[in-house]
C-alpha cells in the first residue's frame, strides 16, 4: 500500500527573530534584514508525512509552494529531509493574494498533480497567524479537513485517526480519504536533513534558477530528472487570472497607521535597592499589591 | 435581509464568553448600521440558549438541535452556515477566534467567496471611496488589526464581498448585557434540509476536555516575561514573584516561541487580551502586537535594560535593569514590608 501525499509549505520572514536590529527608523521591519525560513508548523506537518512514509515506504511526498523564485529554497529543504518532489508556484499574477486568493491557487495546484490521498499543511504561518489557508484549500477541493494536528494515532488502507491538541484537551477524530490535515508546532518536531538527500539534491533547481545560472550542468539535469523542481504558472495550474493574486482577494488594505502611543508620565527608575524598596513601599501603600 | 451574525459557540448548552463578548460589539455596530443583531447556534442541548443570549441585545436567535452536531466537526456546521448564508444574505458574520471558529470561518468564507480577517483587536464602520472607479462604498467594516511590522496597525476592509467575515479573540471586546427581558425571535430550523449525509464523514472517537489550569485572563496581577527573560530557569524567578504577589505568569510570543512558557500563557493579539490592575513586564521590549493585548492594563511596570524599549513609553513605571537583577529585589522588598 502506498499513499501519495502533498505537504503545502511556505516560505515566510522569520518574524521571531524581529529584533531591535531588523527596526527601520520610522519603526517598520525591515523585511530585507529578517532571514527567510520554512514556515515552522510546515516542517511539523512534513514530519507527519514522512511518518507515513515511514509506515508505507512506497508512498510519495511532494512539496508544494506558492511564492517568489527564491521559495524554491524551501522545496530543497524538503527534499533534504526526505521529500520526494516539489512543486513551485510563481508568477507576478499571483502576488498580492490574500488567504483566498492563495487557497484558490494552491487548490489549483493540488488538482493539476492530481491523485492524492492525504495532504498536510501548517495550522498557520508565522507570517500573519491567520491559519486559514489549509481549511480553505480543503473546501475548494471539497474535501474534509482535520485541522490542530498532534500526531497520526493510526493510518489504515481506507481510514486515518489522528489526534487533535485542542485549547483545552485533545480529540481523536477518524476520516477516509482524501483528507486535508492541518498541524500544530507541538507535534513531533522534523527529522535534521539526511546525508544521503543532500548530495542527491545539491543541484536541484527550477527552470527559472537554471536560467539565471551561468555554470554548465545541461547534462547533469537530463541525466538526472529528480533535479528538475517543477515550475508552474497560473497557465500551467489552469486558474482564471482574475481569482488570483490581488484581484482575487476580498479583502483589501484601506490603510495602515502607524501607532504612536499614549505616552505615559512615566516614574524612571534605577535597579537599585532603595529605589526597588521604594517602590514596594508605595505599591503596598496604594494597596495596588498586599 | 442583510442583517449582522454572530456564530455562537457552545459545551454542554452552555454560551462561550467570546460569543457574548462578539453580541455586545455586534449589537452597538448594528445599531449603527440599522440592522439586526441574529444568532446561530448549532449543536445539542440548545433550550437554555435563548435565555442566555437573548439578553444581549439578539433579534433573530437560529436554533439547530441534532445530536449530530455535537462535538462539533466541520463539515456539518459549515454546511449550516452557508446554506443560512445564501438565504439570508448577512451583511457581517463574526466568529471567536477559538478552536472551532479558526476552523470553521476559513471553511465558510472560501465556500462563500468572501473574505475573512483572523484575530481582529477593533472593528468599526466606516466608509471607503475607491477613487481610481470613483465609487464610493457606505458602511463597511472595518477589520482592524496589527500588521506584521512595527507599530503598524492595519484596516482591512472587502469592499465587495459579503459576508464581511471577521474572528476576534476572548478578551478583545467587553461583554454586557442590554436588557433583561429583551424581545428576541426564536427560528428552530429543520437540520436536514441544511446537512447531507456525506457531511458526516469525520467522526469523534474519542475526547477529553479539561478546565484550562492556566487563567491569566482573570488574574488581577500579571507578571509577563519576554525573550530578554533569557531562559526557562530565569522564568523560575517570575513564578516566584508572582507566588508572592498572587499573580499568574505571562509571555510574550518571543518567549513562548523559545520555548521559555507554555503557549496558553502568550498575551498579545494572538494570545490572551488582559486587563489586570497590574502588570509587570519584564524583558519585554512591546510590539504592538503584545500592546494589543495588555494596554487597557491600570498600571504598567516595565524592567528592561533597554531605556529605550518602545514598551516603556506606556509604563507607569520604568525600570532600568537586568531581570535577573531587579525581580529578586523586588520579590525581598515585598516580602520585608508586606504584612
Ligand atoms: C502575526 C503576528 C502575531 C503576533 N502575536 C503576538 C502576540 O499575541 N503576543 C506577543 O507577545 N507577540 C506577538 N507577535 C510577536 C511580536 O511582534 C514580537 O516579536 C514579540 O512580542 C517580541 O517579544 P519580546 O518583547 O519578548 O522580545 P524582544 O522584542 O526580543 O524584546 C526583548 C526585550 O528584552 C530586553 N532585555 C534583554 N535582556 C534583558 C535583561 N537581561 N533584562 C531586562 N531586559 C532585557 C530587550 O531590551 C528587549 O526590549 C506577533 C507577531 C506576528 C507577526
Ligand atoms: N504561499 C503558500 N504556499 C504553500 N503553502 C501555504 C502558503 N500559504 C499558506 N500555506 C499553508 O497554509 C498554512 C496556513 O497558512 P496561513 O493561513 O497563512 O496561516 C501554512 O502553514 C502552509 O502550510
Amino acid at each position: 500500500m502506498a499513499f501519495n501525499i502533498i505537504v503545502l509549505a511556505k516560505q515566510v520572514p522569520d518574524t521571531r527573530n524581529v529584533g531591535k536590529d531588523a527596526m527601520k527608523a520610522d519603526g517598520t521591519v525591515n523585511r530585507g534584514a529578517l532571514p527567510a525560513i520554512f514556515n515552522p508548523e510546515d516542517l511539523n506537518a512534513l514530519e507527519q508525512a514522512l511518518s507515513v512514509k515511514d509506515k508505507y515506504p512506497k508512498s510519495k511526498i511532494t512539496l508544494l509552494t506558492m511564492g517568489p523564485g527564491r521559495a524554491a529554497e524551501i522545496l530543497r529543504e524538503g527534499l533534504y529531509r526526505g521529500a520526494d518532489d516539489g512543486v513551485l508556484l510563481t508568477d507576478r499574477a499571483f502576488a498580492g493574494a490574500d488567504t483566498l486568493a492563495t487557497s484558490y491557487a494552491l487548490a489549483m495546484a493540488v488538482k493539476k498533480i492530481g491523485n492524492y490521498d492525504l495532504i498536510f499543511s501548517g495550522r498557520q504561518a508565522i507570517d500573519g497567524d491567520t491559519a486559514q489557508v489549509g481549511p480553505q484549500v480543503a473546501e475548494k477541493l471539497g474535501i474534509p479537513q482535520i485541522t490542530y494536528s498532534e500526531a497520526i494515532e493510526n493510518i489504515g488502507k481506507d481510514k486515518i485517526s489522528i489526534k487533535r491538541r485542542l485549547d483545552n484537551g485533545v480529540e481523536i477524530v477518524e476520516a477516509s480519504y482524501p483528507v486535508l490535515v492541518t498541524v500544530n508546532g507541538t507535534s513531533e518536531p522534523c527529522r535534521p536533513r539526511n546525508a544521503k538527500a543532500l548530495q542527491k539534491y545539491k543541484h536541484a533547481k527550477t527552470i527559472t534558477e537554471r536560467q539565471a545560472d551561468s555554470s554548465d550542468y545541461i547534462d547533469l539535469y537530463s541525466s538526472r530528472p529528480f533535479l528538475n523542481l517543477t515550475e508552474w504558472s497560473v497557465e500551467d495550474v489552469n486558474a482564471d487570472k482574475v481569482q488570483c493574486g490581488l484581484s482575487g482577494s476580498p479583502t483589501k488594505v484601506k490603510k495602515i497607521q502607524n501607532i504612536v502611543f499614549q505616552v505615559k508620565e512615566s516614574k524612571v527608575l534605577s535597579d537599585s535597592d532603595t529605589d526597588m524598596e521604594e517602590l514596594i513601599k508605595e505599591l503596598i501603600a496604594n494597596h495596588t499589591i498586599g | 435581509m442583510n442583517n449582522l451574525f454572530v456564530y455562537l459557540e457552545t459545551e454542554n448548552g452552555v454560551v462561550a464568553e467570546v460569543s457574548l463578548e462578539l453580541l455586545t460589539k455586534g449589537r452597538s455596530l448594528a445599531n449603527e448600521l440599522g440592522c439586526r443583531l441574529e444568532a446561530i447556534v448549532a449543536g445539542v442541548n440548545t433550550d437554555a440558549v435563548a435565555k442566555q443570549v437573548i439578553q444581549y441585545g439578539v433579534d433573530v436567535l437560529h436554533i439547530f438541535d441534532d445530536e449530530r452536531l455535537y462535538p462539533y466537526t466541520t463539515l456539518p456546521h459549515t454546511s449550516i452556515l452557508v446554506e443560512l448564508f445564501k438565504k439570508e444574505q448577512p451583511q457581517i458574520c463574526l466568529m471567536g477566534a477559538t478552536i472551532i471558529g479558526r476552523d470553521l470561518g476559513p471553511r465558510v468564507s472560501s465556500a462563500l467567496g468572501s473574505g475573512l480577517t483572523a484575530d481582529c483587536t477593533s472593528l468599526e464602520i466606516g466608509d471607503h471611496e475607491e477613487k481610481k472607479a470613483n465609487k464610493v462604498y457606505e458602511n463597511l467594516l472595518y477589520q482592524i488589526r496589527p500588521a506584521f511590522g512595527g507599530s503598524i496597525v492595519a484596516w482591512i476592509i472587502n469592499p465587495d464581498c459579503r459576508p464581511q467575515m471577521a474572528t476576534v479573540r476572548e478578551g478583545v471586546m467587553k461583554k454586557e448585557i442590554l436588557d433583561k427581558n429583551y424581545k428576541g425571535e426564536i427560528i428552530v430550523h429543520d437540520v436536514n434540509e441544511y446537512v447531507s449525509e456525506s457531511d458526516f464523514v469525520v467522526s469523534v472517537i474519542d475526547r477529553h476536555i479539561e478546565v484550562s489550569k492556566v487563567n491569566i485572563k482573570d488574574s488581577p496581577i500579571i507578571v509577563a516575561g519576554g525573550y530578554g527573560v533569557g531562559s526557562k530557569e530565569n522564568f523560575d524567578l517570575l513564578y516566584k514573584l508572582a507566588n508572592v504577589l498572587g499573580a499568574e505568569v505571562g509571555a510574550s510570543r518571543a518567549a513562548v516561541d523559545a520555548g521559555f512558557a507554555e503557549a496558553d500563557r502568550q498575551i498579545g493579539q494572538t494570545g490572551v487580551t488582559v486587563r489586570p490592575k497590574l502588570y509587570i513586564a519584564c524583558g519585554i521590549s512591546g510590539q504592538i502586537q503584545h500592546i494589543a493585548g495588555m494596554q487597557e492594563s491600570s498600571l504598567i511596570i516595565s524592567i528592561n535594560n533597554d531605556p529605550n524599549a518602545p514598551i516603556n513609553a506606556i509604563a507607569d513605571y520604568v525600570i532600568n535593569g537586568d531581570v535577573e537583577t531587579v525581580v529578586p529585589k523586588l520579590i525581598k522588598y515585598y516580602r520585608q514590608n508586606s504584612k
